[in-house]
């Protein structure tokens, strides 16, 4: 390859790069004006209507607002670790972006080992909490900061399993592949998300709890902590951990998307339906996912802490790590498991 | 070839940059930090090595599980280094002698790598399984097929280590009060209430 090869390479990846990142933050504002529209339709209030048609433009005057304030930073801080943390949690929550399929061919990078990279990256998330929960030097910041790393590691485990359950069925760490496996002559119905229906739900309640969202927000709990680990946090950098927050948020969407419900596959698998472009698909079912986190957050009261760990350890770590056995098990005896 | 040259020099600078950072830091935490920069420079190193599986492993395993119980302690400990250095003189010959044992051990692999070749075997799953299998696929039939049976009592080795632990911290505090679900789930209406008819001007005894 001669230099200009390299360039012409490295320029396309960033152009992708963008692209997909401007693409994700119009999306991901809309996503959050969702959030409150249907946390307000569920408390019969109208929600943010004020900015624009309907309040469309509503996340946009809070980014400006955001952006405008003055950032302060408490005087006992770790200055350079206080700014740190909100950099990396969102640059983080970002990168997971890189390996996830929209369509067929679709993606910036599709490497062989996609999901375990999406895995290790969803788990570095946890130092941006840490660090922001550290260095703003304040008990009630460093408080959440502990409950919240505490959970997300508890979490990871079961969701370690779930989706080594996927991988056992679709034989493959490639997510492109996996929703390949996923493509049969059953339209929705040979999606993973009905053969391994319990998994399916283990994963959704592991992503509220990952992801810090309601029930399992108690690393923000107004009542007991104000905001948790953001709390002394203003301007940019709290935006930078609302946006991570939400980000990553999108990423389990798309992640219980190409894992569970086929990905960019037609529901239905014959012809007007498949002519519907694949990254249609693919946002539909991710704002299905984003619906039903929303519902969530509106429906159900929070847990209280050792609820929350007694569920993560003593009934999902058990639950996956049996269907684990039992669809190794399955797969093996039916002759069913790929590449056997 | 001059981009891989280029970001191997990027992420072994870092690493080794980082390395020195953790035990020139002032700040225990700072310190731990530094040690995640080197963890997740040394797995870049694998990925520029062909071996993207463990360097993801390394990420979730040492970075994202380790790394942060690590930072826990460090935080919540409040560890002052200024004393920990105190005896930096008085430790110097013993730190530089265990240093020393490495380098040289590290030098005898890599020695015998550059002058005899064949006496380090190929990768193991690539010669059982064919050069076309991927990095995960090979590492997988090593030790889930090949070496099963050395696997199996590596894991309850682990698992031994892990009741031993349990053991040793376990302890039973009396007098306080534990929630049990199921116990709560089990009650019903007649086990928990009782109708009393209370007779007028006599009341009852509870």
């Amino acid at each position: 390859m001669t230099f200009w090869e390299v360039l012409g390479t490295v320029l396309l990846i960033a152009l992708k790069s963008f692209v997909l990142l401007a693409a994700l933050l119009v999306f991901i504002a809309y996503a959050l004006l969702a959030d409150r529209k249907i946390w307000a339709a569920v408390q019969l209030r109208r929600g943010p209507n004020v900015v624009g048609p309907w309040g469309l433009f509503q996340s946009f005057a809070d980014l400006l607002k955001f952006v405008l304030k003055e950032p302060v930073i408490p005087a006992g801080a770790n200055k350079a670790i206080y700014l740190l943390a909100p950099l990396v949690f969102a640059m983080l929550a970002l990168a997971s972006w890189a390996v996830i399929p929209l369509a067929d061919g679709w993606a910036i990078a599709d490497i062989n080992v996609g999901i375990t990279y999406i895995f290790a990256i969803s788990s570095l998330g946890v130092y941006g909490v840490i660090m922001g929960g550290w260095a703003s030097n304040s008990k009630y910041a460093f408080l959440g900061a502990l409950r919240s790393a505490a959970q997300m590691i508890s979490y990871e485990v079961s969701l370690g399993f779930v989706i080594i359950c996927v991988l056992l069925c679709a034989g493959s760490l490639n997510l492109s592949r996996i929703v390949m496996a996923q493509d049969t002559a059953l339209g929705l119905f040979g999606w993973y998300w009905l053969w391994l229906f319990p998994m399916f739900g283990v994963f959704f309640v592991s992503a509220l709890a990952e992801t810090n969202r309601p029930p399992f927000d108690l690393p923000e709990a107004e009542s007991e902590l104000v905001a948790g680990y953001m709390v002394e946090y203003s301007s940019t950098p709290y935006l930078l951990f609302m946006l991570g927050e939400y980000v990553a948020i999108m990423t389990m969407c798309a992640l219980g998307t190409v894992l569970f419900l086929g990905g960019w596959l037609s529901p239905i698998p014959f012809v007007p339906f498949t002519w519907v472009p694949g990254v249609i698909w693919f946002a539909l079912k991710a704002s299905f996912l984003f619906f039903m986190i929303a519902m969530v957050k509106a429906m159900v009261p929070r847990y209280r802490y050792d609820q929350l760990m007694r569920l993560g350890w003593k009934v999902f770590l058990p639950l996956s790590l049996i269907s684990v056995v039992v669809v190794a098990f399955v797969l093996k005896l039916t002759g069913l498991a790929p590449g056997a | 070839m001059t981009a891989a040259a280029a970001f191997f020099y990027l992420f072994a600078s870092l690493a080794v940059a980082s390395g020195f950072m953790v035990i020139a830091a002032r700040n225990p935490v700072t310190s731990v930090l530094f040690l995640i920069l080197a963890f997740v420079n040394a797995a870049g190193l694998f990925v520029m090595m062909g071996a993207e599986f463990l360097a993801m492993i390394l990420v979730v395993v040492y970075v994202g599980a380790v790394a942060v119980l690590f930072l826990f302690v460090v935080m919540m400990l409040d560890v002052d280094f200024a004393a920990l250095r105190q005896g930096f003189q008085r430790y110097l010959p013993i730190g530089g002698l265990i240093g020393a044992i490495f380098l040289i051990e590290l030098l005898l692999v890599v020695g015998t790598w550059t002058i005899d070749p064949g006496l380090v075997q190929a990768p193991l799953g690539r010669a059982a399984h064919g050069e076309t299998a991927t990095n995960t696929e090979a590492l997988g039939r090593v030790l889930y097929t090949d070496y099963v049976y050395a696997f199996q009592i590596a894991g309850l080795i682990l698992l031994v280590a892990m009741i031993g632990a349990i053991v040793l911290t376990l302890r039973e505090r009396t007098g306080v009060k534990r929630q049990n679900i199921s116990v709560q789930n089990a009650r019903t209406q007649t086990m928990a209430v009782d109708t009393i008819k209370v007779p007028s001007r006599q009341g009852v005894e509870v």
